[in-house]
């Protein structure tokens, strides 16, 4: 087996590829980084010279508008210079290769790579191709991995219900193909949660997830029962084209978040999804804009979380 | 021209001789001895002799794919590896579905003079799984044998008249077992391994279903079927149960799937994606084991050169395939020594147990025979290189890795086109 190639020689993170396989300090450092930064963003002025001088390209080979966004807003409040590749739409359907692509870019001295791509492990290849003072975060590879926004939800948790060594944590929906979900679930269980449930039809969930070491529930009111948090996955609407699901309602009845439902969870219930939201599919609007919903803070926190992250790997 | 290559251990496995001795060699063909002084005399002191490896699975991308490698460079490659008589596969560009492109290739590898080509025929024009092709007239033009390479027949009715038509003249079917729609999209086992890497899978049960509907097809026909590339656990144990019925089968193993499993595939190494995909420890160690038993006859490297720029690639987007030739040898051995089993028993899965599929006289070291003989230090080490390699196809999960067993000469009939020493 390789050494875990998001760390440098001495244990640091130099790229961030996954949650899986960081040591928990690693991830721990991350969030009482991201804390520092709340404040940062909630000040006047709103930004810290950290990455002053630096570029940050942010290369999307998948289309997304939220994430790149915020990827840009954090690297703006740390002062460094960002520039937006919506690769998708140039130079790959030329038919050049993404490690051409990643050489064109490592030549006009880029610093940090924000990757996104739709293949999994897309960004270890890139990673593997750097020079050694450039830096990769994955911002979404495939059903693979999406560890800043792990690492939001890791924070939006530890931020609303402080320790994770008593949490019942449950994720409902498409696992299947959730690079959230994955990254979620080795971050919490990374920290040390004691119980994470995900919930969802049999078709929405991977072989062998159990090793993942998560409890499975194919019913949703059986799993959501006693849950500190509920996190619904975004489904997308080409699911229902395959034979994965018959409707977008009759997923609804079964694996949409109502009021009826959250009732079955614990009282202080914090109900999360990483957006952009379905409502009517994956959340009713009552939920999604009730009290027990931390959907938007999510995103504040996210931005903070990206900092921290672009901070750190650039300072190793 | 008068060879005698002396001192060796000779070992024979279709008739069990493995014994210290002399192998004389007299116009291209093994004789008992030489009449008269040899010309060249090959010392084999702390060497094996045993007859040329057959690899039943090469693919040599003549014509169509000479970018990734050219008759030349592999044919080169199969000779340094001690391979001496090869089958290739259908999937070249065009398919081998006509007779004049089995005839050109041919042709050409016989003006190289070095490992002797078998052609596989496509069983569909354009392996489109779809139309029959002249089997016959390519029979004539030199195809052992028909197959879709990878390719799928999901049509079950064209799949049995295929069958049914082969069987009419005799020929052999070599298929590959796996369900179409099951595998689609498909590039890792389905396992937990797949699940954590967010790879889309190919369950165990895309073999297995394939295998019971084709297994049904073998009894309804009675025509021979050859099984390619075995993946999984359950595939062996219907292979088995088939050849107690008595079914008229044959099967192998590629020889990557004995050594690695999913879990190889570390942090998505592409050298790593293979066809079939390689499968959990369990199906390995149920593979190495049927190999052993003789429920699986032979093993082959399903040698497939990749250029590096189809390689480095996000794993589910690279070109499937390893190069193999050279390493089949080493791995087979590598095999042998964990399963304990006697060189002999090692040697005949990929000497005379692998003739028996192809349907060939050779893969044995017997007066009268064409003298294909390979002469080895099954002890010697060697790193495995880009350098070291002589495929096109650098392209392998074990470059870096030191392997025991360096060919040392390689005769097809009777000339020395492979020495190191």
């Amino acid at each position: 087996m390789q050494n875990n190639p998001q760390l440098n020689e001495n244990g640091e993170l130099r790229h961030l590829l996954s949650i899986e396989g960081l040591p928990r300090n690693v991830l721990s450092g991350i969030l009482d980084t991201a804390a520092s930064f709340v404040g940062v963003t909630e000040r006047e002025v709103k930004k810290v010279p950290l990455l002053r001088g630096k570029s940050v390209f942010n290369l999307f080979f998948e289309p997304s508008t939220r994430t790149r966004t915020t990827f840009e807003i954090a690297a703006k409040r740390l002062s460094a210079d960002v520039i937006n590749l919506n690769v998708a739409a140039s130079s790959q359907t030329k038919g050049e290769s993404l490690l051409d692509t990643v050489s064109n870019l490592s030549a006009m001295q880029a610093d940090l790579f924000v990757v996104r791509h739709g293949s999994s492990g897309a960004p270890y290849l890139i990673a593997q191709h750097v020079k050694p003072h450039e830096h990769v975060i994955n911002a979404g590879d495939g059903r693979h991995a999406h560890p800043t926004q792990g690492l939001l939800d890791l924070y939006t948790i530890r931020h609303y219900k402080q320790d994770f060594g008593a949490l019942r944590v449950a994720i409902v929906g498409d696992i299947l193909h959730s690079r959230v979900a994955r990254s979620l679930i080795h971050g919490l269980t990374t920290l040390g949660t004691p119980e994470v449930r995900v919930i969802g039809p049999k078709t929405l969930l991977p072989a062998g997830v159990e090793a993942l070491g998560v409890k499975v529930f194919n019913d949703m009111q059986e799993g959501l029962r006693g849950a500190d948090v509920v996190v619904m996955l975004r489904l997308q609407s080409e699911r229902m084209r395959g034979a994965l699901l018959p409707s977008a309602q009759e997923f609804f009845k079964h694996y949409g978040l109502t009021a009826q439902k959250l009732a079955l969870a614990k009282p202080d219930a914090i109900v999360m999804h990483p957006g952009p939201m379905n409502r009517g599919v994956e959340i009713d609007s009552s939920v999604a804009d009730g009290p027990h919903s931390v959907i938007l803070p999510q995103v504040t926190f996210g931005i903070a979380v990206r900092m921290a992250v672009m901070s750190i790997v650039a300072g190793n | 021209m008068k060879i005698l290559i002396r001192n060796g251990r000779v070992i024979d496995p279709a008739s069990g001789r493995d014994a210290a001795g002399d192998v004389a060699i007299a116009d291209g063909r093994l004789c008992e001895a030489l009449s008269g002084k040899p010309d060249r005399v090959i010392d084999a002191t702390g060497l094996v002799v045993a007859p040329g490896l057959i690899d039943i699975a090469a693919r040599l991308r003549e014509p169509g794919y000479e970018y990734k490698a050219t008759l030349e460079s592999e044919l080169d490659a199969a000779v340094a590896g001690g391979v001496t008589s090869l089958a290739c596969p259908p999937d070249t560009d065009p398919p081998l579905d006509e007779p004049g492109l089995v005839d050109m290739l041919r042709r050409r590898a016989k003006v190289l003079s070095r490992a002797r080509v078998y052609p596989i025929g496509a069983l569909t024009v354009k392996l489109a799984g779809e139309r029959l092709t002249e089997m016959a007239e390519l029979a004539e033009a030199g195809c052992v044998a028909f197959s879709q390479a990878d390719q799928p027949i999901a049509d079950t009715q064209v799949l049995w008249r295929a069958l049914q038509y082969a069987g009419t003249f005799g020929f052999p079917v070599w298929l590959r077992v796996e369900d179409h729609w099951l595998a689609r999209g498909g590039v890792a086992h389905d396992g937990a391994l797949a699940t954590r890497l967010g790879l889309p899978g190919i369950p165990v049960f895309a073999e297995t279903i394939a295998l019971g509907v084709l297994l049904e097809l073998v009894r309804a026909t009675g025509t021979r079927v050859h099984l390619c590339r075995l993946s999984s656990a359950g595939a062996v144990e219907l292979v088995r149960r088939a050849k107690v019925e008595g079914l008229p089968i044959s099967c192998d193993v590629g020889i990557h799937h004995l050594h690695l499993s999913d879990l190889d595939l570390g942090y998505f190494d592409s050298h790593c994606r293979l066809v079939p995909p390689l499968r959990s420890q369990r199906d390995r160690d149920a593979l190495a084991a049927g190999l052993s038993d003789g429920t699986i006859d032979c093993v082959c490297s399903d040698h497939t050169p990749v250029d590096e720029d189809q390689k480095q690639m996000p794993f589910s987007e690279a070109e499937p395939g390893a190069t193999g030739l050279e390493l089949l040898l080493p791995l087979a051995l590598k095999w042998g020594a964990q399963q304990k089993l006697p060189l002999a028993t090692v040697l005949a899965r990929v000497t005379s147990d692998a003739a028996r599929v192809l349907g060939v006289h050779s893969g044995r070291l017997q007066a009268g025979a064409p003298a294909d003989v390979v002469v080895f230090d099954p002890d010697a080490a060697w790193r495995v290189s880009a350098e070291a390699l002589r495929s096109q196809g650098k392209n392998t999960p074990y470059i870096g890795y030191e392997l025991g067993g360096r060919v040392r000469y390689t005769l097809v009939a009777g000339n020395v086109v492979f020495e190191q020493t």
